[in-house]
């Protein structure tokens, strides 16, 4: 178990750097959602390149450094009612909240911004709240 | 060229840190939401971790005008605590713990999820296809003061 918030720690720092980089080399806050959601409403076709490209170097990472690891897995539940549903939420929920955990998590807790601040206590609330409903009372994740 | 560079980097830094972080695993963030069952704090060292080059990144900007591909800084942020802050906040907490997945895990994870990734990352999209009209709903029916 301690070996794994050691992982945690350098893939934080990793995330981060990430973001320091996007940051003060194109002057853009990494948010996920924002740089997803700006190219499927069309609100960022503007700069769909960019986002493009930046949304291929997350995808690319993890494929190259695949062989140093010995499994990789997402383990995702297979139950697809409750993926749809979730990913529903998930879309929904950080476009109206203009943010999710990079966005208002990282960058946004990061240089004291109240909203990233209150949306972030918010999101894990309710998510703590919904393991607790469906997993513990009704049993369905 | 430049600007291209750069979110190519910043991507691969992002996707590299929540593989190794170990936040493409739906268990591990779960785990971390799950505080009435075997709770995992791995969530926190890495929000933790990432705050570090973050915060710097936020202080070096301090004294900056322009980015270094001259595009222009983020604005402060805006104070502004509106029912669409906390009303999607809600939401998206709900399906984050419902199935383990953010935005930024979900494209990390494309090239290793399997199907059950995709419908995910599919209903994710569709829902933000969906997000303005519904933006738009709770603008109007909330009238500005």
């Amino acid at each position: 178990m301690p070996i794994d918030w050691i992982w945690g720690l350098i893939g934080g720092l990793l995330i981060g750097t990430g973001g320091a980089v996007y940051l003060l080399g194109n002057g853009r806050i990494m948010g996920a959602s924002g740089i997803i959601g700006g190219l499927v409403d069309g609100s960022g076709w503007s700069t769909a390149l960019e986002r493009v490209v930046f949304l291929v170097g997350v995808a690319l990472l993890p494929m190259l450094l695949m062989p140093f690891y010995r499994e990789v897995s997402t383990n995702i539940t297979d139950n697809y009612p409750v993926l749809l549903a979730a990913g529903l939420l998930v879309g929904i929920g950080t476009r109206i909240a203009n943010g999710c955990t990079s966005g208002h998590g990282v960058c946004g807790m990061s240089r004291l911004s109240l909203r990233g601040i209150v949306a972030t206590l918010i999101y894990i609330l309710a998510g703590g709240i919904g393991v607790l409903l469906f997993r513990h009372l009704l049993g369905v994740i | 060229m430049a600007r291209l560079l750069i979110a190519f980097i910043a991507g691969g830094f992002f996707g590299a840190g929540l593989l190794i972080s170990g936040m493409t695993d739906t268990t591990k963030v779960q785990g971390w939401l799950d505080v009435f069952g075997n709770w995992d704090p791995t969530l926190a060292f890495v929000m933790g971790g990432a705050m570090i080059p973050m915060a710097i990144a936020w202080l070096v900007r301090r004294s900056r005008t322009m980015s270094l591909t001259g595009l222009a800084l983020p604005p402060p942020p805006s104070r502004e605590i509106d029912g669409k802050l906390i009303g999607g906040s809600i939401l998206f907490g709900m399906g984050w713990g419902l199935a383990g997945l953010c935005p930024g895990p979900s494209i990390a994870a494309l090239s290793y999820g399997g199907p059950g990734l995709y419908a995910f990352v599919a209903a994710m999209l569709a829902g933000m296809l969906i997000a303005p009209t519904l933006r738009a709903r709770l603008d109007r029916t909330v009238p500005a003061e």
